[in-house]
């Protein structure tokens, strides 16, 4: 199994063949002994050489996040034998989705559609727990099509509006 | 002894009540919204009673629904928590009439502390040292320039009425004060429908420390030594510890004994807190008395020995305290985090959703007050506190380092809490040599995110994230609609459920 695997913006080409418990993993064409243990779901034992980690993951809106012991890493894996999955990273080009980064309620919506806004400008105001949050533009670009009206109730992932 | 007692909270505090009950034979009521039918109180209770929508004034705030279930459920008394309706004198009083004990002090002892200003007027009665100022409101400009020249600026306009630092203006000179008058009143006319304010001399930077206090029913009141809460965050309490880096024995009874002389002239009864402002030279102001259970509770019990909840219902029940001020000890040191859902990359704003892992801290030294579980949806209609991480030691040093370890096996996955900025607090050169006081925090979180690289633990991760995706769906708990998404994501980035569902079809 070949990824390509992005941590914080970095690339790394991680190779991993599976014979029982052992890995053989090559790490940016380095030859590692490695030997996982899933403790549970989403919690991983691992050794590399004899060093232990433990590692966590989790998923928060759309982001995926690697924690080693307290250190939070953004990953991204794309399956590099998957045509499917090859990735068109840092493309700033095309349309955009703006999505909610918490479960709340629109209590406004700042933009109209096909306004022209500029990156980091607010698009809507999220309410969640009393406090107010404003959803700002991706991108500078023309807002193309609002999902979600004033009052309505979104969860964390969901795309409020798409900018072109 | 009470048969029955009706807890009228939710989240953690619920959860520690329920706790006491269950530990001293007394059955346990618990009240719930519509959002917190699968909450943690809602598990543990002997019984539960519906009380309406999400909306705590249709619910947690709404009197009438909760005496309604603590005549249903034939509850002898009722424990309000903090926070809700704890500092109601309404609903002390509302309670007395239907015959149901208030775990907590008198409405009038809360009517006497409920006012800022007509407390004060109590407390110089009893020879209690205050912040010079005025001690009610003022009535015109001219009025406010007089004290304001008299104190000395910088000054304070603060809301009789206030709390959470709504209506309250810093004036660092004369020019200042006629807008900041005119906006304090209008805020506190807004936050509290009373635009009575009130001016007092500028403490910059203080300490906030506070002195536990318990009274039974029968005369006895007590001190129960300090806390202290510097470490705040828009006015709100953050880390708290006991006792205070800075209070000495001799600093200790004095504040205790100034503690219970407010008490008294309240004629207070059950479980408060006295607190005060401290200057650069350890001089100490009386601030305010909150007439409830504090968040912060579990640090003076820690050092203390002694279980305030168990306190407070003995005391309610007409019990007398079983020691005296001489047989209260200090010992150790304890330190409290308030765990929040709260992104700290994304100024703290709150962050509900579904914990989709939790790993909990053990071990010497280490309580854990939580009011969540794996699996549990944190609502996003109330306060965002999950739970409070407690360490204790011998010393601050042993206190510092056990919570800095059990910090590292504390993990909330799912949303964002605010984990890591205790990470940050107690490695702090200045927090360890316990330069503290209110502006601290603010100080300290000023510089951007320190982002350290640290490629070995990055390859770690590469390495790991190989790995889940090589295990597939099964090693994540990746669910809930994201392949449905996965056509509309312009953005080919990959996930794990999807790598594993390619993988599976090969």
């Amino acid at each position: 199994m070949l990824y390509e695997v992005t941590i914080d913006g970095k690339n790394y080409r991680v190779d991993l063949n599976r014979t029982d418990e052992r890995w053989s993993c090559r790490l940016d064409g380095r030859e590692l002994e490695v030997d996982a243990v899933l403790a549970r779901r989403d919690v991983l034992s691992l050794r590399i050489g004899n060093l232990a980690y433990e590692v966590k993951s989790e998923r928060i809106a759309n982001d995926l996040q690697v924690w080693v012991r307290s250190a939070r890493f953004v990953a991204e894996v794309r399956d590099l034998r998957s045509l499917r999955g090859r990735a068109r990273t840092g493309d700033d080009h095309g349309p955009k989705k703006i999505v909610a980064s918490m479960p709340g309620k629109v209590v406004r919506l700042l933009v109209r559609d096909g306004e022209e806004v500029e990156l980091g400008a607010g698009v809507a105001v999220v309410e969640a727990m009393k406090m107010q949050n404003e959803i700002k533009s991706p991108k500078k670009g023309t807002v193309r099509t609002i999902l979600v009206s004033e009052g309505a109730a979104v969860n964390a992932g969901d795309v409020l509006a798409i900018v072109e | 002894m009470f048969k029955k007692i009706l807890i009228a909270n939710r989240g953690e505090i619920a959860v520690r009540v329920l706790r006491a009950c269950h530990e001293m034979g007394i059955a346990a009521a618990v009240v719930y919204s519509e959002v917190d039918r699968a909450a943690l109180h809602v598990r543990k209770a002997d019984e539960a009673y519906p009380i309406g929508p999400a909306a705590a004034s249709a619910s947690y705030l709404n009197i009438s629904k909760i005496l309604d279930v603590a005549q249903r459920s034939g509850a002898d008394a009722i424990h309000p928590g903090y926070g809700f309706l704890s500092e109601n004198a309404r609903f002390a009083q509302a309670c007395t009439d239907a015959g149901v004990k208030f775990i907590g002090p008198t409405a009038a002892a809360m009517d006497a502390m409920g006012s800022k200003t007509r407390a004060r007027q109590a407390m110089e009665k009893a020879g209690v040292p205050f912040v010079p100022g005025t001690s009610r409101g003022v009535e015109s400009f001219e009025e406010a320039e007089q004290v304001a020249a008299k104190v000395g600026y910088p000054v304070m306009l603060k809301a009789a009425a206030g709390g959470g630092g709504k209506g309250m203006r810093l004036v660092h000179a004369p020019g200042e004060l006629k807008s900041s008058l005119e906006a304090a009143r209008s805020e506190a006319e807004r936050s509290f429908g009373d635009s009575e304010v009130y001016i007092e001399k500028a403490i910059l930077n203080p300490r906030h420390i506070e002195m536990q206090v318990l009274a039974d029913e029968h005369g006895n009141t007590v001190y129960l030594g300090e806390r202290e809460c510097s470490l705040q965050r828009r006015h709100q309490k953050v880390l708290e510890e006991a006792p205070s880096p800075v209070v000495d024995p001799n600093m200790r009874r004095r504040m205790g004994e100034v503690a219970v002389r407010v008490a008294r002239a309240a004629a207070y009864t059950n479980a408060g807190t006295v607190e005060f402002l401290v200057d650069g030279q350890k001089n100490f102001y009386f601030l305010e008395m909150n007439t409830r259970l504090q968040v912060e509770h579990p640090v003076t019990e820690l050092i203390t020995g002694l279980d305030l909840v168990h306190l407070q219902i003995r005391v309610a029940a007409g019990e007398k305290l079983p020691f005296t001020q001489e047989d209260v000890r200090i010992r150790g040191h304890a330190i409290e985090c308030r765990i929040y859902a709260e992104d700290p990359d994304n100024n703290y704003f709150p962050s509900p959703g579904k914990i989709t892992l939790l790993l909990t801290p053990s071990g010497p030294g280490i309580r854990d007050d939580s009011g969540m579980y794996e699996g549990w949806n944190v609502p996003i209609d109330y306060d965002p506190l999950l739970a409070k991480l407690i360490g204790y030691g011998v010393d601050r040093e042993q206190a510092i380092s056990r919570l800095t370890r059990s910090l590292d096996e504390y993990f909330v996955g799912g949303i964002k809490t605010n984990l890591s900025l205790f990470r940050r607090i107690l490695r702090d050169p200045d927090f360890r040599a316990a330069k503290l006081d209110t502006g601290f925090l603010d100080r300290m979180l000023k510089p951007s995110e320190d982002k350290t690289v640290d490629s070995p633990s990055a390859e770690v991760a590469a390495i790991a994230a190989g790995i889940f995706a090589a295990l597939g769906a099964t090693a994540t708990g990746v669910s809930n609609g994201w392949s449905g998404e996965e056509k509309a994501a312009e953005r080919a980035t990959s996930n794990w459920k999807s790598v594993g569902r390619r993988e599976g079809l090969r």
